[in-house]
């Protein structure tokens, strides 16, 4: 069936079934790689997308329930040539090794910085608990969150 | 003159154009086998060819992992790519520039002497010639072999190596497309598999009719002999059809397996091929023999990603994406798996999830080879499932480590014994055994070869580090290579230096304490060599050693240190523990020698990675087996170290004094769940021998304090 749905400020018009995950529309039928598959389980993170402004986990997330709704993807806060403050925070503290976790965490990081822009460490590491990484990348992670916290807050006329 | 000895990667390529080529674009592109697995190796190899082209960095891009324009360097591992491929490139970079210097000179009717490059132009006394390497470059034969004759740069005149170059892949890690996983062709086939439950197992039946009414779509369904696949336009179609597969298929000759296998314990008594290294045995009866028993079971590699691979059967010809960490040797083995020629499969490295090791990459390749052998013309995209990596990637070794140290007067160890019982560190296809994991599964599969483990000139497997680095008079290593482990078995990061490191530096401090020493003050006085000692004293100055609290308070603080296959990088690491009911790491500091450093914050990243891993090892990893085979198969049953337990972490190289570069990839995981154990034992005042130091096994050793 057709499904509407809001995708990083773009309607998007998709045909199928209303059971079909969230994470394979956005890869499979709207070409947006950025998604990544994990586990199906809800347990790794590396699928979060933000769905009206809220982590969510796009895996076991059926498109049927996003109808109408807006969906926000990593590549919805900016390309490796034109970066989001966040991106360009992971890169400035070189926040990865394998990468493959980083969208996901970027993207909760986003939600995070939307609902409370100075953060402290801990309500980093809270709203980062449901992620996994592999690598050992985690402090970095927590420092380009700060710093990107910084970088936003200092754009903002207070 | 006599020729230099080349390194291996050199003697495999000789040709200049294997590894080097100036493009139109005006950049100089450089080629390695080795590959991208997060640990930051091609950055590093273009900042070696950047300083020794005179070139700017961005001039330079590296293709890395394509069997056919790159050269054959085997797999990426065991922390050797800056070493050998880097050192490759070096001397390549070196006669090319040589070469491109001698061709002015003749264009400019000049000596050579008189010639220099900046920013890839030549200057004659400084002054600009008009000429560069792009325009002498068509008169340069690269088809030429390499000498390794031509003067490599001194360290002093290095400018792009040792600078903390930002990584070249992190972009597009953190905007978009970047993996294997998200190669996806136009017309592309999902594919899933039914894995054979064990080597030798035959599939009786399958209800295709019923796993089609699961799938609910279009599906084909390949079968060859006991491998099946189930392939479709629409990917939940093919999972669907996979998902409920095994439940619809019928094995005989499955092996069954005993939970109490998950143990390290259950080694010991096996059948094994045993030998013994170093120091004959001993004939005279010990004067004060201590004995203790360590273990570490096995360990998943927990790549975050299931592996996957693309691959496209075109006219006889395959085409093959993967994340594998050696394109040639993968190009290889699956010649011989499928029974092509070599020469009519491509392969090409994209990136995965970081590996740690050999994890099921090369295997998905195969899986999506077969498949689209079956299905000419088509793109098949393959990715297993979670809990078919969980389920099926070969893990690291579950190992027993037996320390016999017979102590002088002075209670300083006089004779050495490490006793070890592990399975096989190796079984990559490709190093003569083991097999990609479906060709087990073909009608006649391979047969079974004899397990071995890597040679102690490549640091060895059961057997890495089991030398401690301390003065002992008499040492000897006792080796059981177990042949029939449970599970398939290969390399995991650092391979046996994890459980070695960890018996050897536990068995220090409880030496230290019989001794009534500190354990800093008592591994000190038997340490003579010199950077050993350096890393060892520092790290405890960082973390405040002195001030060290009693033991038994809840609170540890433990130190451990380690050279690396005992001839890479020194890593000295100290742990801040709380310990209740279960441990925490508060804090971690570690001092490493790693000589030469070409990117110093990657190197870092590498340090604290390798120290995140062996914390999340020492305190929760441990694979469970039911009957059936690997029963942790998700997140839940195979818990890592998460962001709200991860330690703070402060990493430090000393300064290389000259020395060469040395890998540091693996230094930190044997002294990191050393000293973590070491830092358990001063908070309980009990030592846990067996790791993870899980709750259980804290309630244990208090109950027997």
């Amino acid at each position: 069936m057709d499904i509407t749905l809001t995708v990083n400020g773009e309607a998007r018009r998709v045909e199928a079934a209303e059971t079909m995950s969230l994470l394979e529309v956005l890869r499979n039928h709207l070409g947006l790689m950025g998604t990544r598959y994990g586990c199906g389980l809800e347990q790794c993170g590396c699928c979060t997308v933000l769905v009206d402004g809220a982590p969510a986990y796009a895996c076991t997330r059926e498109v049927g329930t996003v109808a109408g709704r807006t969906v926000t993807t990593i590549e919805g806060l900016g390309s490796a040539t034109d970066m989001h403050p966040l991106q360009q925070a992971f890169v400035d503290e070189q926040a990865g090794q394998c990468g493959y976790c980083l969208s996901g965490i970027i993207v909760s990081a986003k939600a995070l910085l939307d609902h409370n822009p100075r953060p402290s460490r801990a309500d980093i590491v809270a709203a980062l608990d449901r992620h996994l990484c592999r690598c050992g990348t985690h402090q970095r992670i927590i420092r380009a969150v700060q710093r990107a916290a910084e970088t936003l807050a200092g754009g903002r006329p207070s | 003159m006599s020729a230099p000895a080349l390194p291996a990667s050199l003697v495999d390529n000789p040709r200049l154009d294997r590894w080097i080529r100036f493009l139109p674009d005006r950049t100089v592109r450089i080629a390695t086998g080795k590959v991208e697995m997060g640990q930051g190796v091609v950055t590093a190899i273009g900042q070696i060819a950047a300083d020794e082209l005179d070139v700017p960095f961005q001039r330079v891009t590296v293709l890395s992992g394509s069997s056919d324009d790159g050269p054959d360097e085997q797999y990426t591992t065991s922390s050797l790519s800056v070493e050998v491929s880097g050192g490759s490139v070096r001397l390549v970079c070196a006669e090319v520039r040589a070469k491109a210097l001698e061709r002015a000179a003749l264009r400019l009717n000049c000596s050579r002497d008189e010639l220099s490059v900046v920013d890839g132009q030549i200057l004659q006394n400084g002054a600009a010639t008009g000429q560069d390497y792009w325009t002498v470059a068509p008169e340069i034969d690269l088809s030429q072999a390499v000498t390794g004759t031509a003067p490599v740069k001194p360290v002093s005149a290095y400018r792009v190596v040792g600078q903390s170059v930002p990584r070249v892949d992190l972009p597009a890690k953190v905007s978009g497309a970047a993996f294997a996983h998200d190669v996806l062709p136009q017309g592309v086939l999902h594919a899933r598999t039914l894995r054979q439950p064990s080597r030798g197992a035959t599939l009786d039946t399958l209800d295709e009719a019923a796993i089609r009414r699961a799938a609910k779509g279009d599906l084909q369904i390949v079968r060859e002999a006991n491998f099946v696949a189930f392939v479709s336009p629409v990917e939940s179609v093919a999972q669907a059809a996979a998902a409920a597969a095994p439940a619809h298929a019928t094995w005989k000759n499955a092996r069954k397996l005993d939970p109490v296998q998950q143990e390290a314990a259950w080694l010991e008594g096996q059948k094994s091929d045993d030998r013994r290294l170093g120091a004959a045995e001993r004939t005279t009866p010990p004067r004060n023999l201590v004995t203790a028993t360590f273990s570490r079971p096995y360990i998943a590699h927990a790549s975050l990603a299931p592996s996957c691979a693309i691959a496209q059967f075109n006219d006889g010809r395959l085409t093959v994406w993967s994340h594998g960490q050696g394109m040639h040797p993968l190009r290889r083995n699956l010649a011989e798996a499928l029974g092509l020629p070599a020469e009519s499969i491509s392969t090409r490295h994209r990136h995965g999830a970081g590996c740690y090791g050999h994890n099921g990459a090369d295997d998905a390749a195969l899986d999506a080879a077969l498949v689209a052998r079956h299905l000419p013309g088509k793109p098949i995209r393959l990715q297993w499932r979670r809990e078919e990596e969980f389920g099926f990637e070969p893990v690291g070794p579950a190992m027993l480590v037996r320390l016999h140290v017979d102590l002088d007067e002075d209670g300083r160890p006089a004779d050495w014994t490490t006793e070890v019982w592990s399975a096989t560190h190796v079984q990559r296809p490709g190093n003569g055994t083991g097999y990609l994991l479906a060709s087990e599964a073909m009608a006649n599969p391979p047969p079974e070869v004899a397990p071995f483990d890597p040679p102690e000139a490549r640091g060895g497997g059961g057997t890495r580090n089991t030398v401690p680095i301390y003065d002992v008079p008499a040492h000897r290593v006792l080796h059981h290579l177990v042949l029939r482990p449970p599970v398939r078995t290969s390399a995991l990061r650092g391979l046996g230096a994890l459980p070695n490191v960890f018996a050897i530096e536990s068995m220090i401090d409880d030496l230290a304490a019989r001794a009534g020493q500190d354990p800093l003050a008592y591994r000190l006085s038997i340490m003579s060599e010199k950077r050993a000692r350096r890393i060892t004293e520092l790290v405890a100055e960082r973390a405040g050693w002195r001030s060290r609290g009693p033991s038994g308070t809840g609170k540890g603080l433990g130190l451990a240190m380690a050279r690396y296959k005992n001839r890479a990088a020194y890593a000295a690491v100290v742990a801040a523990v709380t310990v209740q009911e279960t441990v925490r790491v508060d804090r971690i500091w570690c001092v490493a020698d790693a000589g030469l450093v070409v990117n110093p914050d990657g190197a870092r990243n590498q340090l604290e990675g390798g120290i995140v891993q062996a914390v999340s090892w020492t305190l929760k990893e441990q694979v469970k087996l039911d009957e059936h085979g690997i029963a942790s198969r998700d997140w839940e049953s195979y818990p890592i170290l998460r962001f709200s337990e991860v330690p703070e972490i402060e990493v430090e190289f000393v300064d290389p004094a000259g020395n060469p570069p040395l890998g540091v990839g693996e230094c930190t995981v044997g002294p990191t769940a050393a000293a973590i154990g070491n830092a358990v034992a001063h908070a309980l005042g009990v030592r846990i021998l067996d790791m993870p130091l899980s709750r259980d096994r804290i309630m244990a050793a208090l109950l027997k304090g």
